[in-house]
């Protein structure tokens, strides 16, 4: 952790905002220079393919569009209409959500109950630290795959689990009831350990003193897991919860090698759907719809985020 | 590490259920990665009969057949050609701009750098659509810049972030002195920013190499033969070949795994640490 304890611990001497825009810099000559050279790659870059094309899309979403020549079609809001007509997309929707809440009922508290237990000084914490972030930085589209054969009724784990408890085989993600469950059990399996990290970085910045004091005057494991650790970890809860549902409106890399969004849409997520219907069929307008919704949520989020919790920052 | 359990006095009740309970997640996480790369020296037979112990046969050759085909290397190098750009741009382009923000007083700084922060609330998927569109226009379609110019622009948020908190925290007196010594702000940034900035430029880095390694969605929407692809789309195209042949998908996957896993438990202290600072400092 050294980048983090690094950066962190020169935060105290940081000066306040206010006063570093006074910062008494001696008169450099030179400056425009300097700007012209270093800043221009980035507003360009950036404007280009980040802020550009997120404008463009609000335009799009009002067009019937093929993507070929120029969107003439004008189509007011009937895209955004079709969209929330559009039983695929509400459950995207739908399943977006339940990640979401998946990933703060199941995945948190799994997260904070290993961290508590690799706070404890016993031999194998460093391995078992590696093993449970391992999921993390495998790429979504090999712990898909590696999925798919887990689930496989034919060859898979689950075939010869079935065989050796004498059951039929279940086809868990040809079942449309079934589906989302199995992709909410790979997401948690992905992704548990990049929040357990996060909170063994929360632990270690808790004040011990605190935990000692509550111990001598007899507060059980569990009264002080509950009435210290728990509270001083809130920033780290909201942090995770924050990231939980910021991955979960992305989620699609997961998706694709699993189950593509089917059976019958049972497993799309928004952006599986505006691949699976804006971009494989140039539904530019449909597709750009999406998108604006998605980035109606996100834009909602990250400012109740902001406001919630970087108050002190 | 941590002795958040501030007396450890563990009985031997404690330290079973300890035990027990991670032995057992890290069953959970291993086993579907160990039958895969077992999977892969078994055949079909052998797979549908006993997936999870270890093959009957050693059938070496699903692995060395891949890796004596050029299909794997090539999507290897495509793939470390694509993050290659896609980190040195990122490293070089975002903090050229994060000092002139950190360093550089001028008329709209602040407003400026909120622009660029608007990156860091909306991913790719958003904009893909029109991303798409722009890349066709640009003639920049099935190219590896037409991967990494949208991944470098979307990743400048971050970056530029994470540069400037850096940069602002590197002490005061060495502006003030290498302004005396007559040292102009590319001097500075060239010979005293960087140089101290090591720790910082590994994080950007590891992010968006991790980032650029593992993308799918990009390179899916913006390459469309497979002589470009990148070793995501590669595995997918594979395993759309080969269908149910799952030895051999199985020794595919493990193979395009097996560089991000040596990497990661080589340098895995640099790699939780940078991916979960990007994440803590934003």
């Amino acid at each position: 952790m050294a980048n983090v304890s690094a950066t962190t611990a020169l935060r105290p001497v940081r000066i306040p905002a206010t006063a570093s825009a006074r910062r008494k810099h001696p008169a450099v000559s030179g400056r425009l220079p300097v700007l012209l050279l270093f800043l221009p790659p980035a507003l360009l870059l950036f404007s280009i393919f980040v802020i550009l094309p997120m404008g463009e899309a609000a335009w799009y979403s009002l067009y019937k569009w093929d993507g070929y020549g120029l969107p003439t079609q004008y189509v007011g809001m009937r895209n955004f209409e079709l969209l929330f007509k559009n039983g695929a997309f509400l459950t995207a929707l739908k399943n977006n959500a339940m990640i979401m809440i998946i990933s703060i009922i199941i995945q948190i508290p799994l997260a904070i109950w290993l961290a508590m237990m690799l706070a404890h000084r016993i031999a194998g914490v460093v391995l078992f630290r590696l093993i449970f972030f391992l999921p993390y930085v495998l790429a979504d589209v090999a712990a898909g795959l590696i999925w798919r054969f887990v689930y496989d009724g034919d060859y898979g784990l689950f075939a010869s689990i079935a065989h050796l408890l004498g059951v039929e085989t279940p086809y868990v993600l040809a079942d449309k009831d079934l589906a989302m469950y199995a992709v909410l059990a790979v997401i948690v399996w992905k992704y548990f350990g990049f929040h357990m990290m996060l909170f063994i970085a929360g632990l270690q910045s808790l004040e011990k003193s605190v935990l000692e004091a509550a111990e001598i005057d007899g507060a059980s494991g569990w009264q002080r897991f509950r009435y210290i650790t728990l509270p001083l970890l809130g920033s780290t809860v909201r942090l995770s919860v924050f990231f939980a549902v910021v991955g979960s409106l992305q989620l699609f890399d997961l998706i694709m090698p699993l189950t593509g969004g089917g059976p019958f849409n049972a497993t799309q997520t928004m952006v599986t759907f505006l691949f699976n219907f804006g971009v494989a069929r140039m539904q530019v307008g449909l597709g750009s719809a999406v998108g604006v919704v998605l980035f109606l949520i996100c834009v909602t989020l990250a400012f109740t985020y902001k406001r919630v919790f970087m108050r002190h920052d | 590490m941590t002795d958040v359990v501030s007396s450890e006095r563990l009985t031997a009740g404690t330290k079973a259920y300890l035990y027990t309970s991670l032995v057992l997640i890290s069953a959970i996480v291993l086993v579907p990665l160990v039958t895969t790369a077992l999977g892969g020296f078994k055949d079909l037979a052998d797979l549908r009969t006993n997936p999870f112990g270890l093959p009957l046969e050693w059938h070496a050759e699903n692995y060395t057949d891949i890796l004596f085909g050029d299909r794997y290397w090539r999507q290897m190098v495509n793939s470390l050609i694509i993050a290659a750009l896609t980190v040195f741009l990122t490293v070089s382009v975002s903090a050229m701009a994060a000092f002139s923000f950190a360093h550089v007083r001028f008329f709209g700084s602040d407003f400026l750098l909120n622009y660029f922060l608007i990156g860091l609330m909306f991913p790719a998927a958003t904009a893909i659509l029109p991303l798409f569109i722009r890349i066709r226009d640009l003639g920049l379609l099935n190219t590896y810049w037409g991967v990494v110019l949208p991944q470098v622009a979307f990743g400048l948020g971050m970056s530029i972030l994470l540069f400037r908190n850096y940069f602002r925290n590197l002490p005061e007196e060495l502006f003030q002195a290498a302004v005396v010594d007559g040292c102009g702000y590319m001097r500075f940034f060239w010979h005293i920013c960087l140089p101290l900035s090591r720790p910082i430029i590994a994080t950007v880095s590891i992010i968006s190499f991790v980032g650029s390694w593992n993308s799918y969605i990009l390179p899916l929407i913006m390459l469309n033969s497979e002589k470009m692809y990148p070793w995501p789309l590669g595995i997918m195209v594979y395993r759309g070949e080969f269908g149910t042949a799952w030895q051999l998908v199985l020794a595919f996957i493990t193979l395009t795994i097996m560089p991000t896993v040596i990497v990661f438990f080589v340098a895995q202290k640099h790699i939780i640490a940078g991916l979960t600072a990007g994440a803590v400092k934003s």
